[in-house]
């Protein structure tokens, strides 16, 4: 099993050399989007608008972290549940977006898309927030502050542990296991 | 009669709240511990030593174990020789909550209504039952919970003829739909008979048993071993991706039920399941 150490932006070429069931270290800046930010994006998108947000090889955290206790970037921040972005998520995958970050697998949607613009969905180990949260350097919302925790945050993480679940040729860590 | 101030259980559900996120219970712990010893596969066994390491920072810097800091189940058995003084008892609790989740930096994911889904920020109202017992003494018990697995939990009502093979079939078919999104290794707590309502909270309070315990009646006692033994040979394995470890814990609680009547309840919860209790 492969450990590699990834940076942001993921370019298309770097995104193809990943396998499904590498151990990635990421480093680099990450937005976190969970339901909310995802329909209000989706809405945008819907009237035409440009995202106020620029998705191109950038990754997305399927995360809402606690609020930061003093002296720390961010409080508890695992990822959630994958599926429920599932019907917004080939769009975005189309404006560019070139990794996403959560747990659990996705839709045949999304598995189409990643195949068909080179993306790559990593899995977190949900329910690992306060270890999560030491790689974490910084945070803040950037996006739809009004929503809290479901607001859009950039994040600066250094070896944020993930697992490649889904590969741009569409293999998926779940499949040996259905 | 004894006079217990609805400050004082305020007070007590505030600290209940700020243990349960920070410390995860001992029982959970020690099966994660004594699972990761029996582990043989290399991912599986990595996972939860994460989980290990994830417990331990919690609980060193007061950070939430995991950022779904739930919405919060407080049961409250209240002793009938209690009075209890300086206002509303619903108000206190939620209080207690209110502060908890205010001063330990918790999230706050609770929306004021389920269609019109504005964060109330303050992560109340919570969910509070209240049972009268014998004596003079309050017991608090808090269960933050968080969705990802409250989401797949299940009820159903079988027919009264149903075998105990027809029960397990379900349980084992909840597992396998909850996948990884509910974060696997789970912790069950399973409600059977009763009415619909009944079983889905004695679902709920089996989980806030310790895991380690087995029901007092032999036969249900018996299903529960035989539950975590077929479950942890799915193979589903820690987050879903292999292993032996898929279950930390069975519990399951009965009540009587009507004769046209089997109802089961499956409430599932993660291997972050948390939960504190003090006696007042």
């Amino acid at each position: 099993m492969n450990q590699i150490k990834l940076n942001t932006p993921i370019t298309k070429e770097k995104a193809a050399t990943l396998k499904v069931g590498d151990e990635v270290l990421l480093s680099g800046t990450i937005f976190t989007a969970r339901d909310a930010a995802h329909k209000k994006l989706h809405e945008m998108l819907g009237k035409g608008k440009r995202l106020p947000i620029n998705l191109v090889d950038a990754v997305v955290y399927y995360a809402g972290p606690a609020p930061a206790p003093a002296r720390r970037p961010i409080g508890s921040c695992g990822p959630t549940t994958s599926s429920r972005m599932d019907v917004f998520t080939p769009a975005l995958i189309k404006l560019g977006l070139r990794g996403m970050i959560g747990k659990g697998d996705r839709s045949d949607e999304v598995h189409k898309a990643i195949v068909k613009h080179g993306c790559v969905y990593f899995i977190a180990t949900g329910g690992l927030g306060a270890l999560l949260s030491m790689k974490v350097k910084s945070c803040r919302p950037i996006l739809f502050s009004e929503l809290g925790t479901e607001a859009i945050h950039k994040l600066e993480v250094k070896d944020f542990p993930l697992i490649v679940g889904i590969d741009t040729k569409g293999r998926d860590i779940y499949d040996k296991k259905k | 009669m004894r006079e217990i101030a609805v400050s004082q259980i305020r007070d007590t559900v505030r600290e209940l709240c700020l243990k349960a996120n920070f410390e995860l219970r001992k029982d959970v712990l020690g099966a994660i511990k004594s699972a990761c010893k029996k582990e043989t596969d290399a991912r599986a066994k990595g996972i939860l030593k994460s989980i290990i390491e994830n417990a331990s920072i919690a609980r060193n810097k007061k950070i939430a174990i995991c950022q779904d800091t739930g919405m919060v189940s407080v049961f409250l058995d209240v002793g009938i020789d209690v009075r209890i003084t300086g206002g509303n008892l619903e108000d206190a609790v939620n209080d207690g909550v209110l502060k908890a989740y205010d001063k330990g930096y918790l999230r706050k994911s609770v929306v004021d209504d389920p269609i019109l889904r504005n964060n109330t920020k303050t992560n109340t109202p919570c969910v509070i039952f209240t049972d009268i017992v014998d004596g003079d003494k309050i017991k608090v018990m808090v269960s933050p919970k968080g969705f990802g697995s409250e989401n797949k939990s299940r009820i159903k009502m079988f027919n009264p003829t149903s075998s105990i093979e027809d029960v397990k079939k379900f349980v084992i078919d909840v597992v396998k739909d909850a996948g990884p999104d509910a974060c696997p290794p789970l912790v069950l707590g399973i409600g059977i008979g009763g009415t619909f309502d009944k079983a889905a909270h004695l679902a709920k309070k089996a989980l806030t048993n310790a895991i380690d315990k087995k029901n007092d009646k032999r036969h249900i006692a018996k299903i529960e071993k035989e539950l975590e033994k077929e479950i942890n040979a799915l193979r589903i394995g820690p987050m879903a991706l292999g292993g032996k470890t898929t279950v930390l814990g069975v519990n399951i609680l009965g009540h009587p039920t009507h004769i046209a009547g089997f109802p089961v309840a499956v409430n599932v919860s993660c291997h972050a399941t948390r939960g504190a209790s003090k006696t007042i």
